[in-house]
């Protein structure tokens, strides 16, 4: 294998992390798995921006990664204090106890 | 590639510094024990070797031979691991840490530094930040009430003041105009930024003793408080681990200091090393003086401290240096 | 040449990756996340994004999974059961398969994809002329300095949420 690493095969490694993560979203019931399954996603995208940056010569794709970064600190920090409020509630973080607006 | 010859230097750099770094964490044991002694009048380690001088490595030996203590319900993996852990970061700060000027050695011309990457302010900040891991993670798998909450505490207590930490710094960096260690140690030439940045290098200086768990910030880890905190459950060659991870983080916030703040190899007559040298065991010094003197700060005290005083004057010095700098 | 890094570290930031999904204790996951946000660090050093890299380590590995750490640590997470004996696998069944339906749409998408070729003016040569670090500095306080602004309130809302929100 020679030659510089083609744009391609960052964008299938962020894909597949994507796709890894979306799984997690959906077979995991607890909640705090599920939000680390969120932040893998995040990432991949972060992946996806920053390879294109670097093969389209442009530096739009690292800014967009800081903001991104940014979001996704501010998003833990909300996400993970609505868990904590959950938990004093219920006693428990799976996603599947959290029923109580079930008809 | 690079020749051969640049990786023999490459090495034989990682393994002085390596080296250097052991031993130092050693003696430093000897010295702040030595130092201690003679601030509260007493001879300190006497017996072992002359003036104590062969002490450490009694106290390595017999921390060797203690018997290797593992809860029955701890989690063995994590247990284990966490203290290389809290020892792998102070470590790998060394690569971006300049020690010296050029030197023509064997007709190579050798930067005294590892590496010198031009974002090395960045890097030792991240890598600072991975020091909580070994901590916390150390004070969870002891499976034990105690060790969790004093790891907990000793987390928070280090990422609130590394906040401080990074960006007391800022002033530095906007004088400048570079992240990289060597260029900052470069631009000190003509005066030494604790001259243009007193407050900075005063918050940096404090943030950098939070940091590593010592006096008068140590409480997640004092042995009068919360049973001596995460390391309770730790016994021989781990909890010798964590003690030398804290002599190191010592001696690399103290390589920091005199980096950024007291100019770094720079000074008169003296072989820069020699002056380095010099300047780290100062400001180690003072770490010790301020060990000996100053009484414990409360839990709450401290994060108060780190929250509503120094991250206020750490941003307004950020103001007044970019004010400063803009009017230039 | 680089082929000889981005492997490894694509393999590593794959299986770190599966692992967060797949384990049950969740500082073990916590623990394969950080491994995942190494080695996307390393990815970013692949692709000359320093100061993305280090901001990476800083932010995500050495900020966002403490916090993490500490929620698991401090709420008596248990363990889950595992996916092949729970009780809903109807639900799961369907959500696999449309995850599968995902993956199929992003191999057509990628797969069928040709690489535009246009070039900006940040080459990386400019880009190491300059100083990456510097050049993001630049960019940010002039081009994308209202999205920088936003973010501060963004951030500045996401503290006072968590205070009100973790409060009893």
């Amino acid at each position: 294998m020679t030659g510089t690493v083609p744009l391609s095969a960052y964008l299938i490694l962020s894909a597949a992390l994507f796709a890894i993560g979306v799984i997690g979203v959906v077979i995991r019931r607890n909640a705090l798995i599920i939000f680390m399954a969120i932040e893998l996603m995040l990432n991949a995208v972060n992946l996806t921006f920053v390879a294109f940056s670097k093969f389209l010569g442009s530096m739009d794709g690292q800014i967009i990664v800081l903001f991104v970064m940014a979001v996704a600190a501010a998003e833990v920090a909300l996400g993970l204090a609505i868990i904590i409020a959950l938990y004093r509630n219920k006693e428990s973080v799976n996603v599947d106890d959290i029923n109580l607006l079930r008809g | 590639m690079p020749g051969p010859a640049f990786f023999v230097v490459m090495l034989a750099k990682i393994a002085v510094v390596f080296g250097l770094m052991l031993l130092s964490v050693a003696y430093l044991t000897w010295l702040e024990r030595k130092v201690i002694s003679d601030f509260q009048v007493r001879l300190g380690p006497m017996r072992v070797g002359p003036h104590g001088l062969l002490q450490p490595i009694a106290d390595g030996i017999k921390l060797m031979f203690k018997e290797d203590i593992i809860p029955q319900a701890a989690d063995r993996t994590i247990y284990v691991l966490a203290p290389t852990l809290a020892l792998i970061p102070a470590f790998i700060s060394f690569a971006v840490i300049p020690f010296g000027d050029r030197v023509r050695l064997f007709g190579q011309s050798i930067d005294m530094v590892i590496s010198d990457v031009n974002i090395g302010l960045l890097y030792l900040f991240g890598v600072a930040s991975l020091g909580v891991y070994g901590i916390v993670l150390g004070g969870w798998a002891s499976n034990n009430k105690y060790a969790l909450l004093g790891g907990l505490r000793s987390a928070a207590q280090m990422i609130s003041y590394e906040l401080s930490m990074g960006l007391s710094v800022v002033g530095v960096l906007m004088l400048s105009q570079s992240l990289s260690l060597v260029r900052i140690v470069g631009a000190q030439s003509k005066a030494w930024f604790i001259l243009l940045q007193p407050i900075g290098f005063l918050i940096f200086l404090i943030c950098a003793i939070a940091e590593t768990n010592r006096a008068p910030f140590d409480l997640p880890e004092a042995e009068t408080e919360l049973v001596a905190g995460f390391h309770v459950e730790y016994s021989s060659m781990k909890f010798a681990m964590y003690f030398m991870a804290e002599y190191a983080n010592m001696i690399t916030v103290a390589a920091l200091a005199t980096t950024l703040f007291l100019g770094g190899w720079r000074g008169p007559f003296l072989p820069p090393v020699v002056w380095f040298l010099a300047k780290l065991y100062l400001v180690i010094f003072l770490f010790i003086w301020l060990r000996a003197t100053l009484p414990r700060f409360r839990y709450d005290q401290l994060m108060q401290f780190g929250w509503k005083v120094l991250l206020p004057l750490a941003l307004a010095n950020i103001v007044i240096t970019a004010a400063f700098v803009a009017l230039r | 040449m680089e082929w000889l890094f981005f492997i490894p570290l694509a393999v590593l930031a794959l299986a770190t990756a599966v692992l967060v999904i797949l384990l049950r204790n969740p500082i073990y996951c916590a623990l394969a996340l950080v491994g995942t946000f190494f080695a996307l660090s390393g990815l970013y050093l692949l692709l000359q994004a320093e100061f993305v890299a280090v901001v990476q380590v800083i932010i995500y590995a050495g900020a966002i999974m403490v916090l993490f750490l500490f929620v698991i640590m401090l709420l008596d997470v248990g363990h889950e059961p595992p996916p092949w004996l729970r009780q809903d696998r109807p639900k799961l069944v369907l959500g696999l398969g449309l995850v599968a339906l995902l993956v199929l749409e992003l191999a057509v998408a990628i797969g069928s994809w040709i690489a535009p070729g246009i070039r900006g003016p940040y080459t990386s040569d400019y880009i190491n002329a300059v100083g990456n670090t510097q050049l993001i500095g630049r960019l940010l306080f002039t081009e994308f300095l209202i999205p920088f602004e936003i973010t501060s309130i963004i951030l500045l809302i996401a503290i006072v949420g968590a205070m009100v929100l973790a409060r009893r």
